[in-house]
């Protein structure tokens, strides 16, 4: 059961990605290109998917299991530092270079895009990398 | 600022956020987890014990969206993605948010749906930080240089 859940979970994310333009990485660009000829659509996915995500974690708060019987987890830390705040800068750099943050760029590359496939190697690179680096510490 | 009318889909993007926000509230309240594509892809570098096979039921779920999305969708909603970065600028990029991601715990998924939903300043905090990075990367690329 918890299989097939992490399935279709994974397959309507695929399909809100799609749907909502963010497997287009012209249309990211669009919308961070503030200064420019502004798309503002992709506001419009942030704010659907906040607004349905709020109610949805107002009840996992005060859930110890989840409804499929398991552990239900959230993030205890809420420690704001130089990791989250580098790393996210760095992020947002490479998601401005070419239009890809990672949902987008493994469905893209699913459907048999060779750019998304290039990207995703070097983002696959990126994290063996941080592996690296945290255990050479 | 100006509008770009010609490319702006509120409802089909409004639909797919709303989607989103779906497959995050299934993901927390069924299975009990964040939906966070680089957590979830970076917990598979390198797979650990008896944490890999539901990363991999996600991902096969993701990876078939595509072609069930080209079966379903009507034509109009089939557009093709506008790609202008070459390979050197792919690579680049795919670097900086892998690495980013990981020390940063979470992208647009993670941090910025589920965890501003979850009102986590911790999110806000990353959100802000990259979306900022993003404009401003943007920016220089297409006015300055």
């Amino acid at each position: 059961m918890h299989r097939l859940s992490e399935f279709i979970v994974g397959l309507i994310f695929g399909l809100g990605l799609l749907l909502s333009g963010m497997t287009d990485p012209g249309k990211v660009l669009g919308f961070l290109d503030l200064f420019g000829l502004w798309d503002p659509s992709l506001a419009f996915v942030m704010g659907g998917a906040i607004l349905v995500g709020f109610f949805a974690f107002a009840v996992a708060k005060k859930r110890a299991s989840s409804f499929l019987g398991g552990a239900l987890s959230l993030p205890k830390s809420n420690v704001i530092d130089k990791r989250l705040v580098i790393g996210s800068l760095l992020f947002g750099a490479g998601w401005g270079l070419a239009g890809f943050c990672p949902g987008p760029a493994l469905v893209s590359m699913a459907s048999g895009q060779a750019q998304a496939l290039i990207f995703v190697a070097a983002m696959a690179v990126g994290m063996i990398g941080f592996e690296m680096i945290e255990r050479s510490k | 600022m100006t509008i770009d009318w010609s490319h702006f889909t509120p409802w089909a993007s409004l639909s797919g956020g709303i989607l989103l926000g779906l497959a995050s509230a299934l993901f927390i309240l069924l299975n009990g987890r964040i939906l966070g594509i680089s957590g979830i892809l970076g917990g598979l570098i390198p797979p650990k014990r008896h944490d890999t096979i539901w990363r991999l039921a996600f991902l096969a779920g993701l990876f078939s969206s595509p072609w069930i999305y080209k079966a379903l969708a009507p034509a109009s909603l089939l557009t093709a993605p506008r790609i202008d970065a070459g390979v050197l600028l792919l690579i680049v990029a795919g670097l900086l948010v892998g690495l980013g991601t990981r020390y940063g715990s979470g992208c647009t998924s993670g941090h910025g749906v589920c965890g501003l939903a979850r009102l986590s300043p911790r999110s806000l905090i990353a959100t802000l930080t990259f979306m900022a990075a993003g404009f401003a990367v943007v920016f220089i690329a297409r006015h300055l240089l």
